[in-house]
Order: structure tokens, then C-alpha cells, then sequence
């Protein structure tokens, strides 16, 4: 046997794989974001909200869940198409994963395609899914001081998406601290306070998503 | 199930080296493991020898892991220091302006094959 300098990273396969998803999609003009949170941090209901407001654009959805189709049926009820993964026990999705629900879902005619992660505030951050842009989703309840715990995902968030605020009232939450504390670890995070629910911020955070598109037909955008 | 996703992500790397240069047969692989990449590296080493006896080609592919330290450096005052039992405020000077400069990667560095 013979000794071969490898020298590449682990994910060196995974990378190559995620940087064409990308190519491809950009060049037919759809735009793919990556929606990261914990369980229960509102992102079907943030994603509801959004497909409600935004019926002129061609949107849909892929739910990656470890079980069950609970979330993919309230995305179908709103009449967007979806496809639900099951990621077999795993706590991340990769653009193998993803290229292959891709497939099925189809990529015509559509300007924007969501997938939602598995609920997980640590790996899912590790793995480059293809998507142009990462969105992550901290919910009220949570806590201000997530981004100390999980700094990687903060880093390698594009958008930093506060959701529940109608909830402020009944929480210690200092939205101030938690925009410090994500700054700190990524000065160019942009970051939108919104409640799904009563509506509140959800212009701000809609009008930066239309931006994204419109960027993505027209230029290069940075691998996540 | 963290371990295994990154096992999947290795041998997709080593089948591709694999055909690059037109090996049949994996001896050994050598991996360098970030101290702070977040890999146990025992859950590890199970995950890789349940995955092997599946995978042509890397059936007695043996893995040696080796360890790079985490390394902080302190834009603030311009040293080093080490980041696991620190974190990211400079013990030095007391600065935030720190970044991780090794020990998150996770690295093939050589493999034994024919």
C-alpha cells in the first residue's frame, strides 16, 4: 500500500455538492434559504405568515423532520407546494439531502424554495445545505442569551429572525442584549424582531426576502 | 445521530478520492479532529467501524485520529492563547475581539491504499 496526501476537508464532497445546487438554482433565477431554529420557535407558523403575505411571489417548501408530516400538511393547506423529508434519524440535512428533494419537488416556476431544517441549534449550522442564504429563527421563550450558547449558528446566519415578540411582556427577554450578543459574533447579521402572529415586523423581514431574490437573479451571492 | 452524518460526508470525500486516483482498496485513513469541531471521537470511531463492513473499498479501512488544538487569537493585544478552558474573552487583556484561529476543522490528511 502506498501513503496519498489527502489534505481536504471532511466535507470536501458535501461542499462541492452544495456549491452547484446553488449555481443551478441562481441560474433559473430561485432563490433557496435555509430556515434554522429549535423545536418550537414558531418556523411553520413564521413560514405561514410569510406565504400568506407574499402571493405574489411562487414559493414552497421543503420540511425536513426526523418524524411525521405534521408540518408539510399545514404548508399544503395553505396551497404552496411542499415536500416533507424524513432526515432518518439524522440532526441535519446535507445537499445530498437536499439535491434529492429538490428533485421531487421540482424547481420550475418557482422564485423561492424554504427548507426547513430539523430543529436544532448546533449541527444543522455545520453542514452547507446549498441554500443562498441562512436564516435563523430565535424565538421569545428562548432567551436573549442563546447566542452565547450557540455561537456557531449566529456566525454563520445571514438573518437573525426574533419571533414571538408579542410575547415580551411575559418573558425576561432584553431584545438590546440578545442584538449585542449576536453582533458581537457577526457584525453583519441583519436582524428582524417579528410576531407571526399579530403581524408586527413581518414587512421589514418580507421586503429584505424580495431584496434577496431580486439580488440572486442579478449577481454572485456568498456560499453560506 | 450527529456522528454518523459526519462518517456519511467522509466516505462520500474518500470515494471521490478513491476514483481520482484509481484506487481499489483503503488500508487506513488518517484524520485530523479539531479539538472544538464538536466530534466525539469515540461515538466516532464506533460509527466508522459500523459503516465500513458496508462500504466497498474501505471494509478494513482503519482510522487514526489525531487531535489539532483549539487556538484563540486576540485582535486586542495580538496573542494567542488556548481557547477550551478560556472562551472567547482574551484572558490577556480582557478584550472580545477574538476569533478562533484552528481547532474547529476536521481534516483528511493521508490515507494508506492500493
Amino acid at each position: 500500500m502506498k501513503v496519498i496526501q489527502v489534505d481536504r476537508f471532511i466535507s470536501d464532497a458535501n461542499d462541492k455538492d452544495a456549491a452547484k445546487l446553488r449555481e443551478d438554482l441562481k441560474a433559473k433565477g430561485v432563490l433557496f434559504l435555509n430556515l434554522m431554529s429549535s423545536p418550537g420557535s414558531g418556523k411553520t407558523t413564521f413560514l405561514s405568515r410569510t406565504l400568506q403575505d407574499l402571493k405574489d411571489l411562487r414559493l414552497a417548501v421543503m420540511e425536513a423532520d426526523i418524524a411525521s408530516t405534521v408540518d408539510a400538511e399545514r404548508i399544503a393547506a395553505l396551497g404552496a407546494r411542499s415536500i416533507q423529508v424524513h432526515t432518518g434519524g439524522m440532526c441535519h440535512m446535507d445537499a445530498g439531502m437536499t439535491g434529492a428533494a429538490l428533485e421531487t419537488l421540482g424547481t420550475d416556476e418557482l422564485d423561492v424554495i424554504f427548507l426547513e431544517n430539523v430543529g436544532n441549534l448546533i449541527c444543522p449550522a455545520e453542514f452547507d445545505t446549498g441554500a443562498h442564504k441562512n436564516v435563523m429563527i430565535l424565538s421569545v421563550p428562548e432567551g436573549d442569551d442563546k447566542p452565547l450558547k450557540y455561537p456557531l449558528m449566529f456566525q454563520q446566519s445571514d438573518v437573525l429572525i426574533v419571533s414571538k415578540i408579542d410575547a415580551l411582556p411575559y418573558f425576561n427577554f432584553d431584545l438590546d442584549k440578545c442584538r449585542e450578543r449576536a453582533l458581537r459574533l457577526n457584525p453583519d447579521i441583519r436582524i428582524f424582531p417579528v410576531s407571526a402572529k399579530t403581524g408586527e415586523g413581518m414587512e421589514e423581514w418580507e421586503n429584505w426576502l424580495r431584496e434577496a431574490r431580486e439580488k440572486n437573479t442579478s449577481s454572485v451571492t456568498a456560499a453560506p | 445521530m450527529h456522528e454518523m452524518g459526519i462518517v456519511l460526508h467522509l466516505a462520500k470525500t474518500l470515494d471521490e478520492t478513491a476514483e481520482e486516483e484509481n484506487l481499489t482498496k483503503i488500508g487506513s485513513v488518517t484524520l485530523q479532529v479539531g479539538e472544538v469541531s464538536g466530534i466525539m471521537t469515540d461515538l466516532f470511531t464506533d460509527c466508522w467501524n459500523y459503516f465500513r463492513g458496508r462500504h466497498k473499498a474501505l471494509t478494513e479501512c482503519e482510522l487514526i485520529l489525531e487531535t489539532i488544538p483549539a487556538v484563540t487569537y486576540c485582535e486586542g493585544c495580538g496573542k494567542t492563547y488556548p481557547t477550551v478552558p478560556q472562551g472567547r474573552q482574551c484572558p490577556h487583556c480582557g478584550s472580545w475581539e477574538t476569533w478562533l484561529k484552528q481547532g474547529n476543522e476536521c481534516i483528511i490528511k493521508e490515507i494508506e491504499a492500493e
